[in-house]
């Protein structure tokens, strides 16, 4: 089939930042998560867990909490805001100070209608949600100490509250608090520190669940306010406690790294009264275990680690499916990386900066396998440090590396570079058209005559670039009306077509000469998450987050052959069930035939000139293909060669000369920059 | 056996100009034995005493001038003997010290070497291969010089002998990778011409030696592909024969490890002996930087030493003594070879363990002082060693005179007369007259009961000529006066004891009372290392692992054995071991440990041992056995003590021997079942030392992982 040339990346320094907080909407599917820097992103669980929206963080902006409020998102964190987002355009609609000091805590009452904050200054301040925005209702009673937790009761008239070495419960009509449980410090050794009551759930019986900071799940009887059961759980903090919808399974995450499940049973099965029994834990954290949910069939948990785990409870039980197996997300889904196909440049992307690197040369051949002495070494050129307090929420380099633009939610930038030999020069470009103001998407043309930016509302601007200057040429708009933002922009070689994709799943493809619209995509239900025009045919390959891939010819306004025959044969369920979405495609230049699609863990050409395989043909077939003569491998071929060597992989590209660049992040690279865990496993222990 | 001692420099090198890749040109015999000629590559020579490393003259001669060979000194005339410029040989004296007013004469040819050899005039070797006396070439020096060798032939080496009482010329050419050996004899001049074999143009001769054997010439020489090659050359051949090859005979294949030997150089040392330098060590890796002795008869490494910095190829050997340039020094290293015997070959014998020189104890012979150790005095033959050696050598008896007064003289002369006949007695025939001597002397003291002449039967054991075979009653009579100290060295030097004579020194050894010992005095080398024991309780240096030596009185020791008690019961683990013997005793226990036996031989009559003999000795082993893995750091090589396995070997054959009996005795059931923990921990440590061996052993299996780095190009195949 071939050799190729492969630029191995390591020094894209990615480091995702720790998972603070998260909320599910169980109505939408969709999972909010916000990190540490203020990032929120949106997954959607109905799509193959697919990283559906990143809204990009703001140095100024930290958030302590998330919280759905019907398909509506607010956070709230320690400036001491309630901030309320715009999900179609990817940043906050606005924000409002509750004047009461830092926020620790937001809640949201069963029916939607108010919003309560907890406060640093001891106060519980309950807002009315209503379109478009929020209103201060009242305070409730203020207390001494800061209201780390809240909870609302499902009949919305109560209201939990964790605070330090106590749990009130108050009466949200009087404002007056009800109850007052003490909660006890632990241990002598951390008698001395106040017991923070870090989490707290209000069950519709009435019963009050708390986690607090001497490793308690503690099991209250709020009408009465008393202590029914506790549960020592860990030697360190019970950060947070997620129960699910039918109030029988209860998760707790420590700060050791475990989630911990509680189930209401009776302790013997079908006698007695139920009680909170704790059943299972599981370890899939390093470190502080900071949100958790419990989902029914599954529970959801990040921490510090900064990975997102989704834990199937029915693994053992059920049939082995995608739905049963164990999810780790470590990596965006979609490509941090840019590259200059032409002059072997490659930029990378971080919240706060820009890298553009060399890649390295070798001038000398070898045998596969080998491992190729390099020449020339890579070379970081330039570092460009964003303005402002946005982080940079998208960022692109043109095929030739003349050119460089990066968007934060409130500013594009635009530079063109100069790299000659040794010597690099960077002008920024002071006058951009009006119109770029701010983009979900930016992409050159590959002829880096034109640049394409996707701004709100899905349009996409056309801005063409010439040395003197930058002039706005056109906006194209979606004719089906769609205002979802586009993540996804397509040029084709010949400059003749742009195809753009939006997160509604829709895909346009405009004609550039003309100007127009051009022809949509039919809508298929799983989002885009990779696509490109090919350079020859220009046919318009798409890979959706369910693992499908469709071929759609431009010019015919219609599917392939070979995409019609692939829909008809079916991909191998080997394919369908991989754990993480195709985030790159890419075309071999030398051979039309191939083209190249790269996730986490793999790397794949498809050929299409060879059959395809079906349900009984062995899918990963690379080694036994190897030991093969070549006669035999030619009955044994099928169209997926599947290249494992190469993971964890951020990126992939082709360069014009058809060498791979593969960008790789080893996972312990990453781990090895986190701070040391609380607890460490001890041999034996 | 063969060993090298320490060595010493006896001079610095300077790397001349002329002669970049040797420093000296030659080192050659000087008027005795101790006295050397050094001539280096640029333009001195230098006469150097070599037991006091001193020069005592030198030359140099001027700037612009070149010595082009080794000085050597004609033994007939006193003088000295050198080339210059390739044409100009000078000759003087030790007087002469202006060195350009001496004697010279220039010849019409250019000349390769001088050589002197012992009692015949030196000769001189032309380049085109002609000889001349010198004599007969110094009363001509402008007498034609005809060509032997053609254009293309160079000399790479020479050398002259006496066979018989001819003198021999060899000397060796090449000639576009081919090899010839020249014989040029005298009176009646005679020459030969034999064709060098060699395998592949690669290898080629690379150093020479030659002896006289049975009237025959034997040349060893030396193969860059490491091959040591024998060829005796007869004596009578006709001239005129067509060009034979020479018949040779594979003596050695030498390690040679990567690559071709370049420079190394070879010595026979005697029949069975040859010293090689630059020559890798077969068990210490390729480095080249190695002087070391083979047995040729069995092919063995008999002793190696290593030479620091670079090996230039050269080697020499007078009297005792190597002459080795390596690095920036000419180091002198004085060698020992023994007669290579069936049992040394086998290895079963003593010190078989330790890497080390047979003792030697010059000091207890020539001082009668056995407690100054021995290293010190090892090897060099000391001046005041000659010095005593010289003032007793006033009047010489013969062999026979010597054993006519031994019958009859009184005890204090006859040790006299011994020792003055050993003072001056020559090595060739020593072994068998100092048999005949110790027969003589053995015999009188056999049935005279009053004679026994220690001193003298001491000093014939030092000489090393003597073995049990050739006194076979000598050892019994010396257990039988228990004369310990003769016993222990009889012990030491004899290689063939026979297994009775061992059982019955063992029986003798166990049996004396300790007190009997106190007066004796006894080499203590080999209980040394049980440091308790001979240091008493005065050990300074800090606990080891929290272990603390009791202190033990001699005599306590076997009460301890009679008071085996319940309150002494614990294990060997916790009971700090004491040792059941006297320290003399055990002294000439271990010498008896140390001896070769064949087990066979031996079982029949260690049964002859009593019970109580038994436990005693079972007792000791297993104290020294506990000493043994417990200090293992404090054994040091060459101290001749009992190594692990020989006790392991003993313990195991007094068990076999008299297990039954020691089973009935109650005395023994506790040793008994502490030998049998012991071996039982024993053989549990060694397998988890063997699993974790053999885990390691897994772990060079185990693919390192690749370590990728930050960036690399690679090429990968899909199918």
């Amino acid at each position: 089939m071939g050799e190729f040339k492969v630029h191995r990346v390591r020094f894209f320094d990615y480091m995702p930042t720790g998972i603070r907080c998260m909320a599910f909407n169980s109505k939408t599917e969709r999972l909010a998560l916000a990190r540490q820097d203020g990032t929120v992103e949106i997954f959607n669980f109905s799509d193959n867990y697919f990283q559906e929206k990143v809204i990009p963080g703001n140095d100024t902006r930290s958030i302590e909490t998330v919280c759905w409020v019907g398909e509506r998102l607010f956070t709230a964190g320690l400036n001491g805001e309630i901030t309320e987002y715009d999900l179609v355009n990817l940043r906050p609609k606005y924000s409002m100070d509750a004047f009461g000091g830092p926020i620790w805590t937001l809640a949201c009452n069963a029916q939607g209608t108010r919003i309560a904050v907890g406060c640093e200054d001891g106060s519980v301040k309950v807002f009315e949600v209503l379109e478009e925005k929020i209103n201060f209702e009242k305070n409730l009673d203020r207390q001494k100490g800061r209201v780390v937790s809240l909870s609302w009761h499902s009949s919305g008239t109560q209201i939990a509250a964790g605070m330090l070495d106590m749990i009130r419960i108050f009466d949200v009509q009087s404002g007056r608090a009800v109850q007052r449980m003490l909660v006890d410090r632990g241990t002598t050794a951390t008698h001395r520190r106040e017991c923070v009551v870090w989490s707290v759930v209000f069950l519709s019986d009435r019963t009050v669940v708390s986690g607090d900071s001497a490793g308690k799940v503690q099991v209250w009887d709020g009408s009465m306010g008393i202590l029914v059961k506790t549960h020592l759980v860990s030697k360190w903090d019970i950060l947070c406690l997620s129960v699910s919808q039918d109030e029988t399974s209860l998760v707790a995450g420590t700060s050791e790294g475990t989630v911990v499940q509680f189930q209401f049973i009776s302790a013997t099965l079908g006698e007695g009264d139920k009680e909170w029994v704790r059943t299972r834990t599981f370890k899939h954290h390093t470190h502080d275990v900071r949100a958790v949910l419990e989902l029914q069939r599954s529970i959801v948990s990040g921490g510090l680690d900064t990975q997102l785990v989704v834990r199937p409870l029915l693994d053992k039980v059920d049939v082995k499916s995608y739905d049963t197996a164990l999810r780790k997300i470590h990596f965006p889904h979609r490509s941090l990386v840019s590259c200059a196909e032409q002059a072997g440049l490659l930029l990378f992307q971080f919240p706060a900066h820009l890298e553009l690197w060399r890649l390295g040369e070798s001038d000398s051949h070898g045998c596969p396998g080998d491992r190729l002495p390099v020449k020339r070494k890579p070379e970081k050129l330039l570092q460009l440090k964003r303005k402002g307090e946005e982080h940079i929420s998208c960022s692109a380099l043109s095929r030739c590396g003349g050119w460089l633009a990066y968007s934060s939610v409130s500013s594009v930038r635009l530079f063109r570079l100069d790299c000659h030999s040794n010597h690099l020069s960077i002008v920024k470009i002071s006058r951009l058209p009006k119109v770029l103001s701010s983009a979900h998407q930016l992409c050159f043309s590959a002829d880096s005559s034109k640049l394409f930016a996707a701004s709100s509302h899905a349009t996409v601007h056309v801005i063409s670039l010439s040395q003197s200057e930058c002039k706005y040429v056109h906006t194209f708009k979606p004719v089906s009306g769609c205002t979802e933002s586009v993540h996804l922009l397509a040029p084709s070689a010949d400059g003749a077509w742009l195809a753009t994709a939006n997160r509604a799943c829709e895909i346009h493809v405009y004609n550039l000469h003309k100007l127009k619209p051009h022809c949509t995509v039919p809508v298929y239900g799983s989002c885009p998450s990779a696509m490109a025009i090919h350079p020859t045919t220009n046919n318009l390959l798409m890979v959706h987050a369910d693992h499908q891939i469709f071929e759609f010819s431009i010019a015919e306004r219609r599917y392939t052959d070979w995409s019609r025959k692939l829909q008809r044969e079916g991909l191998h369920p080997l394919w369908i069930g991989r754990d993480t979405p195709i985030t790159q495609v890419n075309f071999n230049p030398h051979k039309p035939t191939h083209f190249l699609l790269q996730d986490m863990y793999m790397f794949c050409v498809i050929d299409q000139s060879l059959p395809l395989p079906d349900r009984t043909t062995q899918f990963y077939n690379q080694l036994t293909l190897r030991s093969l003569s070549e006669e035999e491998r030619q009955s044994r071929t099928h169209a997926f060669k599947i290249c494992k060597k190469f993971q964890p992989l951020l990126s992939m590209h082709t360069l014009e000369d058809g060498a791979l660049v593969m960008v790789e992040r080893p996972l312990l690279d990453i781990t090895t920059q986190l701070p040391a865990p609380v607890r460490q496993k001890k041999f034996a222990t | 056996m063969a060993a090298l001692y320490e060595g010493f420099t006896l001079c610095g090198l300077v790397s001349g100009q002329n002669f970049p890749e040797t420093c000296v040109q030659g080192v050659e015999r000087g008027n005795d034995t101790d006295h050397v000629l050094v001539t280096d590559s640029g333009r001195s020579v230098t006469v150097y005493k070599v037991s006091d490393q001193k020069p005592l003259g030198s030359w140099t001669v001027k700037q612009g001038q070149t010595l082009t060979c080794p000085a050597v000194r004609n033994n007939q005339t006193g003088e000295y003997v050198v080339v210059t410029d390739n044409k100009v040989i000078r000759v003087w004296k030790d007087e002469d010290i202006n060195f350009d007013k001496v004697f010279k004469a220039t010849v019409s040819a250019e000349i390769v070497r001088v050589h002197a050899v012992c009692d015949s005039e030196p000769v001189v070797l032309f380049s085109r291969g002609a000889v001349r006396l010198l004599d007969s070439l110094l009363a001509a020096p402008q007498q034609p010089i005809e060509d032997v060798v053609s254009e293309e032939e160079v000399i790479r080496w020479s050398s002259s002998i006496v066979d018989g009482k001819q003198l021999v010329v060899l000397f060796s050419t090449e000639q576009k990778g081919n090899h010839f050996l020249y014989l040029q004899r005298f009176s009646p001049n005679s020459i030969q011409k034999y064709k060098l074999e060699t395998e592949g143009t690669a290898d080629h001769p690379i150093s020479f030696s030659a002896s006289v054997k049975d009237s025959n010439i034997n040349l060893l020489y030396l193969y860059s592909n490491g091959c040591v090659y024998q060829s005796m050359v007869q004596r009578h051949r006709a001239l005129g024969e067509a060009l034979q090859s020479l018949p040779r005979s594979l003596l050695l294949s030498l390690p040679v490890g990567e690559g071709h030997l370049a420079s190394a150089a070879l010595l026979s040392l005697d029949e069975a002996h040859v010293a090689v330098v630059g020559v890798p060590h077969p068990s210490a890796g390729a480095g080249k930087d190695y002087l070391c002795i083979w047995n040729t008869n069995f092919q063995t490494l008999q002793a190696g030493k290593e030479m620091t910095g670079r090996i230039f190829g050269q080697l020499w050997g007078y009297a005792g003594k190597l002459y080795v340039p390596h690095g920036k020094s000419l180091t002198v290293i004085p060698y020992e070879v023994q007669r290579s015997s069936l049992a040394t070959a086998l290895g079963k014998l003593k010190q078989s363990g330790t890497e080390g020189a047979p003792v030697l104890s010059w000091s207890s012979l020539l001082h009668g002082d056995v407690a100054q150790p021995q290293r010190a005095v090892r090897g060099v033959e000391t001046r005041k060693s000659k010095i005593s050696r010289k003032s007793q050598a006033t009047s010489v008896l013969t062999v026979d005179q010597v054993l006519e007064r031994i019958t009859t003289a009184p005890e204090e002369e006859v040790q006299r007369e011994v020792e003055m006949y050993l003072a001056t007695a020559a090595p060739p025939g020593l072994q068998l007259t100092v048999g005949r001597v110790a027969s003589q002397l053995v015999a009188r003291s056999q049935s005279e009961p009053t004679f026994y002449p220690h001193s003298a039967l001491v000093q014939l054991v030092h000489t090393h000529c003597l073995c049990h075979s050739v006194c076979p009653d000598l050892l019994m009579v010396a257990l039988e006066r228990k004369d310990y100290f003769l016993t222990q060295l009889c012990l030491q030097h004899f290689p063939d004891i026979p297994e009775a004579v061992t059982c019955a020194c063992l029986k003798a050894f166990i049996s004396v009372p300790d007190g009997e010992l106190e007066e004796v005095s006894v080499e203590l080398d080999s209980v040394a290392f049980m440091e308790s024991l001979v240091s008493g309780s005065s050990r300074e240096e800090g606990l080891r692992n929290g272990f603390s030596p009791v202190p033990q009185e001699e005599d306590s020791c076997d009460a301890r054995i009679a008071a085996s008690g319940p309150e002494k019961a614990p294990g060997w683990q916790t009971c700090e071991p004491t040792c059941p013997v006297g320290l003399k005793k055990g002294a000439l226990l271990n010498e008896i440990l140390q001896t070769a036996y064949s087990e066979n031989f031996l079982l029949p009559h260690l049964k002859d041992l009593t019970a109580q003999q038994v436990i005693l000795f079972l007792q000791y082993l297993n104290f020294l056995y506990l000493k043994c893995s417990q200090d293992d750091s404090s054994q040091k090589s060459g101290l001749r003590s009992p190594t692990i396995t020989q006790i392991m070997d003993w313990v195991g054959l007094l068990l076999d021997a008299h297990f039954t009996v020691l089973v009935m005795v109650p005395e023994a059931k506790e040793l008994l079942s502490h030998l049998h923990k012991f071996v039982k921990s024993q053989v549990k440590l060694f397998s988890e030392l063997g699993k974790i061996q053999g885990s390691l052993q897994e772990l060079h299996k185990v693919k390192p992982s690749e370590d990728v780095g930050q960036y690399s190009i690679e090429v990968i195949e899909l199918f």
